[in-house]
């Protein structure tokens, strides 16, 4: 059964996606045994009746784990995704309730408890699929989290652009259509007609002969008892009247009036407030400190020393940070004391010089292509900083021998299980509640979630409920960055102005290869990783690789068009692959932008075409320099091909979002290191990009190529930095090789 | 010592520290966690509410400043009917937020910055709406704005 979908499951949909789901079923039959990929969801498991238990109240019927429906025909779909503003707990709801012809106005979905029973299978089967069969969906999934999921399988993880791509098509949409068969045949039997005499609408079963009506309310009771289909057909795309459509977000009113509750709003009765200092230095420990300055400050309570960092816990924050700021703690620094920014880049030039490569990927003889005198280019990024506006808040409360703990993190299953290793209490009597999340863009991953662990010993050793928030100076200094990297590019061009060989060496922790697309169709390619690591965490920042290689690969690419004396778009068309989806984005960013035509003097326009999450953006970017050296960007037109499209206009507000931030990174951010330990500490001096500097002109527009999904809530961020380099090079003649752009045109 | 002011047109008397910032006294006194707190040093812009109708950095406003003021927060911006302000709708309809976080201060500064101006134009909106968005909703906030004020989408019209 699991290895023959059925015909119906794929019509409309072009033979490409087709082969590419039936390998995904294979793939999930061999890995989960006995059942299909989503079988332990689907069938009449134990994990469906602990979800039931979980979640289910009187008159409330559950199916599949992550769906109920009450006898007042109200619909609650439970997310194992936390929907961190990017829109995914709204397209995942209209996908579902799509399937199950629900009516929209009576859906609601909330997080999923962060409990076993709704661990995101399908999600974790996707991911470790690359382990055994490498399906084409999950190209483009960093390697950082690869190594975390094939470890974890208890996973609610919200990252890599995945949530619509996976668990919306493989988990959501099914759940949706097997319900809806339940429902009919629970209906048939009701009525004593058969089951193709029967359609559903608006959550009632219809049969138009004897013009009765069923409500889903009145039929979840029956159907909730039967088996769900493992494999059910899923609609054509035309008769889509949800996925598609720009429904407004559900999150989106309790935004607006202040009633949205983040992990910084939370409270309970007799709770107080921590704040933290950790080692400044990373890999330091908490030498000594005088906690007396502390507990003389009105309102504190309490001065918690933990292993590398220390705690002042108040009545609220104001006492706790004024407490804090009394302190003079003295850290070691771990032997980290003599790494620097400089020392990192002069570590990489070293690696790359040596050519010891730790991986290296491509085709065709490098090096006879690059001949002897090769087009030479050195790149630099420094650490970047996630900035969420909401900084870490967590509460946990330990009594009775069960530990509590509320907030927002981007896994709350891995959050819970990461509270039970430092508690050492049993799973069950450890419970994550998950709370809105404000803003995260990678950082509030498990891999690096450090404040679980913070207030999981806090709350061990007080008798009362403790709310951690970590200062923004706290954020900044003790960031999960993305990688400071450097790259060095060579290449060479044929006597017809052709690439005839490209080498990209870079330098940083780990490799980008599991994300790169290079989309060029060049004689000789070469990527070499020079693996380095500083005392620095570095993780996912939103696009993770794709953003510094982005900027790599596309800003070269218009110095060799430079060096060719030809128009960068023409060159890069003259790269791709006639017919290709990259040629389309390319063609249709340079019609819509208006490239080629004549602008003022002193602005120019740059583009840039990167692949990343399974989709492809292209911007076009219209920049001048003002009298202060400050860029000034005019107009920003992009396109997208991300396949199918379930939310346009949430999708479109991703890629608005996206390049804004592409663009904020490359004109003001850096993390710098000095003495092992982050110079900056808070907006002040981490310049993110405001109202002024955003261009007020943005055209995005999305071709519909009917190709598989994409990724969303990354993609639009990677070509930003290079189309705003390249546009100033076009204006000024000077080229960008070194980021932030701010730093060097004041350096 | 206790300090009297009004808050969403109640009296209110606090016996927190004088030093204390507004912020913290709105949050964790009055319950109104609608302000939100991002840096504490007044650059993000989160924690705008309204002292006596112009916008106000709360992080950075000390209780003492504060006695005898009309202070309003996000929670106190819907109308009398409990209907929500013309802003708020405007914001509803643009689909600005994204985490949402930053919304309640970037909703009190324009609220502001319409009640100041009437009909603010691009160049008000760019030196008056200073509030840090790290998901990148400026555009749509300019949008909501104009929106708001009568003037759809004119900066978009006017440029093409």
């Amino acid at each position: 059964m699991a290895d023959t979908p059925t015909v119906d499951t794929e019509t409309a949909a072009p033979a490409k996606r087709k082969g590419l789901k039936r390998r995904m079923f294979l793939i999930g039959g061999v890995a989960v045994v006995g059942a299909g990929l989503f079988g332990i969801s689907m069938a009449d498991s134990s994990a469906a009746k602990s979800a039931a238990k979980l979640v289910g109240g009187k008159g409330d019927h559950v199916f599949a784990t992550w769906l109920k429906i009450a006898e007042d025909d109200s619909i609650t779909i439970y997310s194992p995704h936390t929907d961190i503003g990017q829109g995914s707990n709204t397209g995942l709801a209209q996908m579902l309730a799509e399937e199950l012809d629900a009516a929209w106005d009576q859906v609601r979905i909330v997080s999923a408890p962060a409990e076993a029973a709704f661990a995101n299978v399908g999600l974790g089967r996707g991911f470790l699929a690359e382990m055994t069969g490498k399906p084409a969906i999950i190209n483009g999934i960093p390697q950082s989290f690869m190594s975390f999921l094939a470890r974890q399988m208890n996973l609610q993880i919200t990252g890599g652009s995945t949530a619509l791509r996976f668990t919306g098509q493989v988990t959501f949409q099914k759940v949706g259509a097997a319900t809806r068969l339940a429902l009919i045949e629970a209906a048939a039997k009701r009525l004593g007609v058969p089951a193709s005499e029967l359609t559903t609408q608006d959550s009632k079963v219809l049969h138009v002969k004897s013009a009765r009506t069923l409500r889903y309310g009145e039929l979840a009771a029956y159907a909730a008892q039967l088996n769900l289909d493992n494999e059910p057909a899923l609609k054509d795309p035309r008769q889509y009247r949800l996925i598609r459509q720009s429904l407004q977000r559900l999150d989106i009113p309790a935004k607006v009036d202040g009633t949205a509750q983040y992990g910084m709003d939370f409270s309970v009765p007799n709770m107080r407030v921590a704040t933290i200092m950790a080692a400044p230095v990373r890999g330091g420990k908490l030498t000594s400190v005088d906690i007396a300055p502390a507990l003389a400050v009105k309102g504190v309570q309490k001065v918690v020393k933990l292993d590398d960092a220390v705690a002042v816990i108040g009545s609220g924050y104001w006492p706790a940070i004024s407490g804090l700021r009394a302190l003079a703690p003295q850290f070691s620094d771990g032997g980290n004391g003599g790494i620097s920014s400089a020392s990192i880049f002069q570590a990489h030039d070293a690696l790359m010089a040596k050519g010891e490569a730790d991986g290296e990927a491509g085709d065709g003889d490098v090096a006879a292509g690059l001949g002897s005198q090769p087009i030479e280019a050195k790149y630099q990024v420094p650490f970047l900083h996630h900035a969420m506006m909401e900084p870490f808040a967590l509460t946990g409360h330990f009594k009775d021998g069960k530990l509590d703990l509320w907030g927002g993190m981007q896994d709350p299953l891995a959050s819970k299980m990461m509270a039970v290793e430092v508690s050492g209490l049993d799973a069950d009597n450890v419970t994550f509640h998950p709370m809105i999340i404000g803003g995260s863009f990678g950082r509030r991953l498990p891999m690096y979630m450090e404040i679980v662990g913070q207030v999981t010993k806090l709350a061990m050793q007080l008798p009362y409920p403790i709310k951690l928030i970590w200062s923004r100076e706290e954020e900044v200094a003790q960031g999960a960055y993305r990688p400071q990297s450097s790259a060095a590019l060579q290449a060479s061009l044929t006597q017809e102005k052709r690439i005839a060989a490209f080498r990209n060496d870079y330098a940083q922790p780990e490799s980008a290869e599991s994300e790169t697309v290079f989309p060029y169709i060049l004689p000789a390619v070469s990527r070499r990783h020079f693996a380095h690591s500083s005392n620095q965490t570095t993780g996912a920042w939103r696009s993770v690789n794709s953003t510094q290689q982005g900027f790599y690969n596309e800003s070269f690419m218009d110095e060799l068009a430079h060096e060719a004396g030809e128009d960068p778009v023409v060159f890069r068309r003259n790269h791709l692959k006639a017919g290709s989806r990259h040629l389309r984005v390319l063609d249709e960013v340079a019609a819509r932008s208006g490239w080629g035509r004549p602008l003022p003097s002193g602005t120019g326009r740059g583009v840039a075409l990167v692949e990343s999450f399974k989709t492809i953006v292209a911007h076009v970017i219209e920049a001048s320099v003002t009298d202060d050296g400050t860029p000034k960007i005019h107009r920003i037109t992009t396109v997208v091909d991300a396949g199918t499209i379930v939310n346009p206009d949430a999708a479109m507000a991703q890629i608005e979002g996206g390049t804004l931030m592409g663009i904020s990174s490359a004109l003001g951010e850096a993390i710098t290191l000095e003495k092992g330990a982050v110079q900056q500490s808070n907006f002040s001096d981490y310049p993110l990009l405001k109202m002024a500097n955003a261009p007020i002109i943005h055209d995005v527009h999305f071709i519909n190529s009917g190709s598989e999904m994409g990724g969303i809530g990354e993609p639009g961020v990677p070509p930003a930095a290079p189309a705003l380099a390249n546009a100033l090079f076009a204006a000024t003649g000077k080229r960008v090789r070194n980021l932030p752009i701010l730093t060097q045109a004041k350096g | 010592m206790t300090i009297n002011a009004t808050i969403n047109g109640k009296s209110v008397t606090l016996s927190a520290e004088p030093d204390t910032p507004l912020l913290w006294v709105v949050r964790e006194e009055l319950g109104l966690t609608g302000t939100k707190f991002g840096c504490g040093i007044a650059a993000c812009g989160a924690c705008t509410v309204h002292v006596d109708g112009a916008p106000a950095r709360s992080c950075s406003l000390p209780i003492s400043e504060i006695a005898g003021k009309n202070i309003t927060t996000i929670e106190g911006l819907k109308n009398e009917d409990g209907t929500l302000h013309a802003v708020q709708k405007a914001w509803i309809a643009a689909q600005v937020p994204q985490c949402g976080y930053c919304q309640s201060g970037q909703i009190m500064a324009a609220v502001a910055l319409i009640e100041q101006t009437g009909t603010p134009t691009d160049s008000q909106i760019d030196e008056a709406m200073t509030n840090i968005c790290r998901c990148g909703t400026y555009p749509r906030i300019r949008k909501a704005i104009h929106a708001a004020t009568g003037q759809a989408a004119t900066a978009l019209e006017g440029a093409a």
